[in-house]
């Protein structure tokens, strides 16, 4: 297959390599600083002690709390505990049944609805987008009534880039008393996290998404939210997740995410700048080309397309057999030519979104990368034209 | 014959055909190929002698529907994560990329409905057919053609020889292995860009190339039945999955007399003598299924064997049609010996075809295929069978 160092990487939304000075903030905390933080001893003191300054790193980026932050196992625990942990307590205290989200969401937030919905009873509504992804506030303030509890709408969508006005979103929740939800996991080092800026109460993360390690999330969640906790166990996490904490891997996100933040403003405007060139190219060169999801609205990094007649996932084949590692939207079966359900939310018709093609950049891209790609994927997708 | 056969190739036929030419295994190291890849020791094997050979080798699975329900875990024999582990395992050893394919959809539309819908018509489908034809060498042959391939190569047990410019499909040289039954239905253009690398090997050849390459897979088991049943048993799938074709009905004689009930005509195939649950001084055995009466009808030994059965959906694998009628041998199941028959064309790509002496087991929805000595010709779905009326 050749050596993974000779390939160009641009699926930086799927997962990021590990910056090396995270590896090194990590190093002590595997076999020097290993006690169980919630040992009295000197062992557990330490590593307690490495695990609440890990928490307020966290919580200077976030501008909250270091009270108001969980570390869970990975993004989507974060984003199930935040969605049962609220429609289970409003179950407990009798406030409500009803949910309101948006068709685009991740299946992480996606399902867990539908299983709230389908195993305990919760009435569930999706408010539409429009054909770039975004939601209209207004709609989100029309669908909440009396008996919602929560509004998740994620804050940058995977697929096709688009980030949501979620402000305004939160501010529609928050004069209604609902409690509002953020997957925010695109979006780390890419965007502000201010969770009083987003107005949100409950935001999601992903450490491997922003050159952390994988295995280790976290869920914020503003004072006086109650959840009630989606695993059952010790008193780790003041409750809200427990088992014992990976203390590595919540200084690994910790110092992750500082970097990233400290360097967002150079590293969006470099990448901005490369990914708008490879936009151009692309619909330069490929005819009935579109890009995907809104043309500003959107991640620095992420850049996705349609092709008229063209399959997503045979792009992404093809691109890797040429060294060119991409994402693409949605696996889909021929014959049965299924867009992805994001692409479908946003009216793009079956002929044209027959799954996206998502180049994401990051850390180890430039300038050759782009041409690089500029050069092999129009061949590409005229040969899958002409075998058509 | 392939060295003489593939000097006499022209050079438009060959043109006309492709890069390949005669016994092409082997022959074009360099060729981009995309190998089936099912988590066995054949596909495996058929991806180790290509690499082996100096092609360059893209392998490839196909994620087909598997039965949902608490025994999902044991569903798809060819597809649970295990089997899907094992192919990776040995494209990571053969160091070739592995991708895995979405057919989901379309091999239950047109593998999995179909079958349910033969048995509702009383028929008793082979549905390795037209999984061979639309997903195998339809869909999969497609996508291996989108990435660059050339060719498409499995770990079935047939080989493809070229004259003059023609594919011939030939059978496997392991006799007990060999698969070019369920291959009938290939046409020129697909024969042109596929490869079976293990046409000329036995398993036990196989099975030890398996083990000098390393394999993770040599000592896997054969799989024997259809790859999408939860428990390997056809009648409790359709009991599943459509419950509604297990209507009790008659069992009759051939002269009317109900002789006791059954329990639902997919149970039953023609030919079966056990599980009728009829207590009769001579053994009898299924001579007809009759789904618009739901009736099951039996008959002792002497009734039972059929002179003749109508085909359809004929299709040679030359492309030509014969206009007159011929002799060659035929086999009528996938184990079943090959026999001697008189083809007679009908319009609408039918046949009539006469055997030499009756066969016992003339069942309707199974595929007749047609093979002159090695060489397959074609095949059609048996739609009538009866017993010459003279």
């Amino acid at each position: 297959m050749g050596g993974l160092e000779r390939r160009i990487y641009l699926d930086y939304s799927a997962t990021t390599p590990v910056d090396p000075r995270v590896v090194e903030a990590m190093l002590p905390y595997w076999s020097t600083v290993f006690g169980n933080t919630e040992s009295s001893h000197a062992f557990g003191q330490a590593a307690a002690n490495a695990l609440e300054q890990a928490r307020q790193t966290v919580a200077d980026v976030l501008g909250c709390h270091p009270a108001e932050i969980a570390f869970t196992g990975s993004g989507s625990e974060a984003d199930n505990l935040a969605l049962r942990g609220v429609a289970w307590a409003a179950r407990q205290s009798e406030r409500g049944n009803h949910i309101v989200t948006t068709p685009i969401e991740h299946h992480a937030v996606g399902h867990t609805v539908d299983q709230l919905r389908d195993l305990f009873g919760f009435e569930v509504t999706r408010v539409p987008v429009d054909g770039y992804g975004r939601v209209d506030p207004d709609d989100v303030a029309a669908a909440i009534r009396p008996a919602t509890v929560l509004v998740s709408v994620m804050l940058a969508n995977n697929e096709v880039g688009t980030v949501q006005p979620l402000a305004e979103i939160g501010r529609i929740c928050h004069e209604r008393g609902v409690v509002f939800h953020t997957d925010a996991i695109q979006a780390a080092g890419r965007l502000p996290l201010k969770v009083d800026e987003l107005n949100v109460d409950l935001l999601a993360l992903a450490a491997h998404k922003f050159y952390g390690p994988k295995g280790v999330g976290l869920l914020y969640v503003r004072r006086g939210i109650s959840l009630v906790p989606t695993l059952t166990g010790g008193g780790h996490e003041r409750g809200r997740r427990p088992g014992t904490v990976n203390v590595a891997g919540a200084v690994g996100l910790a110092t992750a995410l500082r970097l990233v933040e400290e360097e967002r403003l150079a590293e969006v405007a470099r990448l901005h700048d490369l990914r708008d060139r490879l936009v151009e190219g692309v619909l330069a060169s490929i005819p009935a080309s579109r890009l995907t999801g809104h043309p500003t609205e959107r991640l620095a990094h992420h850049a996705s397309f349609v092709f008229q007649g063209v399959e997503g996932e045979s792009v992404v084949l093809n691109l890797d057999l040429a060294g060119i590692a991409a994402g693409s939207g949605a696996a889909c079966a021929e014959g049965e030519v299924e867009p992805s359900f994001v692409l479908k939310a946003m009216g793009i018709p079956a002929e044209w979104g027959v799954g996206s093609l998502r180049l994401s950049l990051g850390h180890a891209n430039d300038e050759a990368d782009v041409a690089r790609v500029l050069e092999v994927l129009p061949e590409i997708v005229k040969r899958l034209r002409a075998g058509e | 014959m392939s060295k003489s056969a593939n000097q006499q190739v022209s050079k438009s036929a060959n043109q006309q055909i492709g890069k390949s030419a005669d016994r092409r295994v082997g022959e074009q190291p360099g060729a981009q190929v995309v190998v089936a890849l099912s988590g066995g020791v054949d596909s495996a094997v058929a991806a180790a002698l290509l690499v082996e050979q100096g092609y360059t080798v893209v392998g490839a699975m196909l994620r087909l529907w598997a039965e949902p329900g608490p025994d999902d875990a044991g569903a798809n024999r060819c597809c649970v994560p295990e089997a899907v582990d094992r192919a990776h395992r040995v494209a990571d050893l053969l160091d070739i990329p592995f991708y895995l394919i979405d057919a989901e959809a379309p091999f239950k539309a047109q593998v999995v409905d179909y079958l349910v819908a033969e048995y509702a018509a009383g028929r008793t489908p082979n549905p390795c057919v037209p999984c061979n034809r639309a997903i195998r060498f339809g869909l999969l042959l497609e996508r291996a053609r989108a990435l660059g391939a050339e060719f498409l190569a499995t770990g079935h047990y047939a080989r493809i020889h070229q004259v003059a410019g023609r594919c011939r499909l030939l059978r496997g040289c392991d006799p007990h292995k060999d698969q070019s039954y369920f291959l009938h239905v290939l046409n020129q253009e697909q024969l042109a860009h596929v490869l079976f690398p293990l046409g000329e090997l036995t398993k036990q050849e196989v099975r030890a190339t398996a083990r000098k390459h390393r394999l993770p897979v040599a000592e896997q088991p054969e799989s024997q039945d259809l790859c999408f049943l939860a428990d390997g048993d056809y009648r409790r799938f359709l009991a599943r999955q459509a419950p509604h074709l297990f209507q009790p009905g008659p069992i009759r004689d051939t002269s009317g007399r109900v002789l006791g009930q059954h329990q639902g005509l997919p149970a039953y195939t023609i030919g079966q003598r056990k599980g009728l649950g009829i207590a009769a001084a001579e053994p009898l055995y299924v001579l007809a299924i009759e789904p618009a009466e739901n009736a099951l009808i039996v008959g002792p030994a002497e009734e039972l064997g059929q002179d003749e059965c109508l085909v359809e959906e004929m299709h040679y694998i030359s492309g030509d049609t014969p206009t007159a009628a011929f002799r060659t041998t035929a086999q009528i199941r996938y184990r079943a010996r090959a026999v001697e028959v008189t083809v007679t064309p009908l319009m609408h790509q039918k046949v009539h075809v006469r055997f030499a002496s009756p066969r016992r087991d003339v069942t309707p929805g199974q595929f007749l295929v047609l093979y002159d000595g090695e060489m397959v010709l074609g095949g059609g779905v048996i739609c009538k069978a009866q017993r010459l009326v003279l």
